[in-house]
């Protein structure tokens, strides 16, 4: 054991400081980065990839056709209106695929959205890729305004078979206090 | 008072209220915390007697929702952090010092502060029930989004008390493994210490790995909700239920911080009464020692039904298993030590064994919860509630109310009422189980906890419930007038060991404990070895 001071309450006590230090640094520098890796990796709470898939050529594979389901959610005291264009969409593995969702600010003041995506299974977020979203960025909509929010998406053609209908879900926050703050958004 | 028998330096304790204020000394700083938690116990129930006449009938009846809510909060704080954890660290100042053969902790001034900054603590916590917006209402285990964005202004105030106690926890735990690791008499080795020592050497290395985490959390949540950041609002980026996972990554070493020195306790005292060495003393260390590594990768099992991968919930559950095995080794070495033993049956004896049965029933309860496919029935339910206060109250504070009844005669030199006592145990015991058992069922009916208002069909066992609580707050204070009756006018008792059946160090000074002890290291008796 290495002897931090000649006097041995000191030594302990020294050490001891040193380890309670080292678990609140721990909280911070370790629990939080690792979780938000591998809930990346493991695709854990059906968080996709916060950025835009480049696609590459591979061609549609017609033989499958996979439902894409749409929801739109609302939190708590979020007041616009906020819904998917098209509920159902039937799509074939490897095809590029639009879809909008619409969105609509009724209150009389510009207010910043940010939309956060889950997807369900947590198996298909690997196989799910989005080239462009709207939940790339922050939305600000001026009061009493209405936008179609684009979402480009390719399903990849080595989802698994077993799975024949992935639900991508968009929780829309309110985040006009937050905007302009350099925030790490999805 | 006093230990005369060498030298004029040394003296009995100060006069006035500074002796209190400005005490080094381990014995008045161990009756400091067990009198400033058993405050707290009151304290905390109160809180719990307002939720049981609340739930005593359905409907809403005497408080308003979010009140309620403040006081499903306030109680869990006030009892784990207020009446448990500081009643085993009064406890360990009192006894480990004198269980190895110690003039004193290791750290006495930091010990002095450790224990100070502590009433202010609360006395802010508890006026947060006066603030606007009233006090923290999240639960106990205040999950985030409901403890930062949807907090009142109270919850600042919270955060900065959770600092402070973890402070103070932090400092205590140092001081404890300070004192086990280089004040110990020579010739009492590690495996010759009592196991009250060992269980509080291991608690106290858990509480310094843990309570950082704990003020890692409540940091983000200040910064979350002052400082503009993130970590568990998902609309930034952040994610709630990492929360949880920092929560539980404290929170399941926490219950094991809190019932290890419990273990200890019981360990000290069923040799005693059954006038037997401990059975299994080394199997005694390994297991505590199990415990405590296997609660650092257990913590998810509160957690099963967040969305945990399959693969996730196997783990823990499997792990959690695992838990039962060295908790099994404690309970069959504690029926060993009384099999075939000369068995007695006083007080501290009885809380021992109403800890012994019930502790083992909230056990079993704890398995059938780590059972990840099932635990989805009994998550949040009453089932929940019943199990951790089988744990938590026949298993730390049956402990605690023996330790009081076993050490008391030593520390005051004056006996207990035994009559009173016994009365007591059995008012607290059928108590207890009338406001506990019923909720099984009620949990495994479906009723949910921290609600103020709950279907027709549990009416009926809530009622027990809620007269078994009264009960139950009313023995203890009938144990507050022996306690005190006992300092001010017991039958004073003379005999070193008090307890014909007692072993240890602490049992070899005089009776009253004096004022200082082991100025000069005592002569270990290798026939005394972990008594």
């Amino acid at each position: 054991m290495i002897r931090l001071s000649a006097n041995p309450t000191t030594d302990t006590v020294i050490k001891l400081v040193t380890v309670a230090v080292a678990m609140f640094a721990f909280v911070f520098v370790v629990m939080v980065p690792l979780y938000n890796v591998l809930c990346d990796v493991l695709g854990i709470n059906g968080k996709t990839d916060g950025q835009a898939y480049t696609a590459v050529q591979a061609g549609v594979d017609e033989s499958r056709t996979v439902t894409i389901q749409f929801v739109a959610t609302k939190n708590d005291g979020m007041p616009w209106e906020f819904s998917p264009s098209s509920t159902v969409m039937k799509v074939h593995p490897g095809a590029v695929n639009d879809t909008v969702f619409l969105a609509r600010n009724p209150m009389p003041s510009a207010m910043v959205a940010q939309a956060i995506p889950s997807i369900s299974p947590s198996r298909a977020v690997e196989y799910f890729h989005k080239t462009e979203c709207f939940c790339f960025n922050q939305q600000p909509l001026d009061g009493g305004a209405a936008a179609e929010l684009p979402l480009q998406f390719i399903v990849d053609r080595d989802l698994p078979r077993d799975i024949g209908t992935i639900t991508l879900s968009y929780t829309i926050f309110d985040v006009t206090e937050m905007a302009g703050a350099a925030v790490a958004v999805r | 008072m006093g230990d005369h028998h060498h030298g004029d330096h040394h003296h009995g304790p100060a006069k006035g209220i500074g002796r209190w204020l400005f005490t080094t000394n381990h014995k008045d700083i161990g009756t400091m915390y067990l009198w400033l938690s058993f405050a707290m116990f009151i304290l905390g129930g109160t809180f719990a007697m307002i939720i049981r006449a609340e739930l005593f009938q359905p409907g809403l009846q005497l408080v308003e929702p979010q009140f309620f809510n403040q006081m499903t909060t306030l109680h869990g704080l006030v009892m784990v952090f207020g009446a448990i954890m500081p009643s085993f660290v009064g406890l360990a100042n009192w006894l480990i010092p004198m269980m190895i053969g110690a003039p004193d902790m290791a750290l006495p001034r930091m010990n002095n502060w450790s224990f100070w900054i502590l009433p202010p603590t609360f006395l802010l916590l508890a006026s947060t029930l006066f603030m606007e917006g009233g006090a923290p209402a999240a639960g106990w285990t205040f999950y985030a989004p409901l403890s930062t964005t949807y907090a009142g202004p109270s919850v600042t105030y919270f955060i900065f008390c959770v600092h402070v106690l973890g402070l103070s926890s932090i400092m205590g735990s140092i001081n404890i493994i300070a004192t086990v690791m280089n004040m110990r008499a020579p010739g009492m080795t590690y495996m010759k210490m009592p196991l009250f020592v060992w269980t509080w050497l291991i608690t106290a290395f858990l509480l310094v790995a843990v309570m950082p985490v704990l003020a890692g959390a409540v940091t983000m949540m200040l910064m979350d909700v002052h400082f503009g950041t993130s970590f568990f609002s998902a609309a930034g980026g952040g994610d709630p239920v990492l929360f949880q996972h920092i929560f539980w990554f404290f929170g399941h070493p926490e219950v094991y911080i809190i019932i290890l020195p419990a273990f200890g306790v019981v360990s000290q005292i069923i040799p005693a009464f059954s006038r037997k060495p401990l059975f299994g003393y080394d199997s005694m260390v390994y297991a505590t020692a199990s415990i405590a590594f296997l609660s650092f990768i257990v913590w998810a099992h509160h957690m099963y039904t967040v969305g945990m991968p399959v693969a996730g919930e196997l783990f823990f559950m499997y792990a959690t298993m695992l838990i039962a095995v060295p908790t099994g080794v404690k309970v069959f070495n504690w029926v060993s030590t009384m099999w075939r033993g000369a068995l007695s049956f006083e007080t501290p004896m009885l809380f021992c064994i109403g800890f012994l049965v019930l502790f083992t029933i909230g056990g079993f309860t704890g398995l059938m919860l780590s059972i990840a496919p099932s635990d989805f029935q009994y998550h949040d339910s009453y089932f929940v509630v019943a199990h951790f206060h089988y744990v938590m109250v026949a298993g730390a504070v049956f402990s605690m109310t023996a330790a009081i009844y076993f050490w008391l005669p030593k520390w005051c030199g004056r006996m207990y009422n035994e009559t009173m006592g016994k009365t007591h145990f059995w008012i607290s015991f059928i108590g207890f189980n009338l406001t506990f058992f019923p909720q099984h069922f009620v949990g495994l009916a479906g009723m949910p906890r921290r609600i103020p208002d709950y279907a027709l069909q549990f009416a009926d066992f809530n009622m027990m419930s809620s007269i078994g609580a009264f009960i139950y707050g009313a023995s203890q204070i009938l144990f507050l007038y022996n306690v005190i009756a006992t300092i001010v006018a017991g039958k004073p008792v003379s005999d070193k060991k008090v307890w014909d059946g007692a072993e240890g160090l602490e049992w070899t000074v005089a009776t009253p404990a004096p004022y200082h002890t082991f100025e000069t290291p005592p002569k270990i008796d290798p026939a005394h070895a972990h008594s």
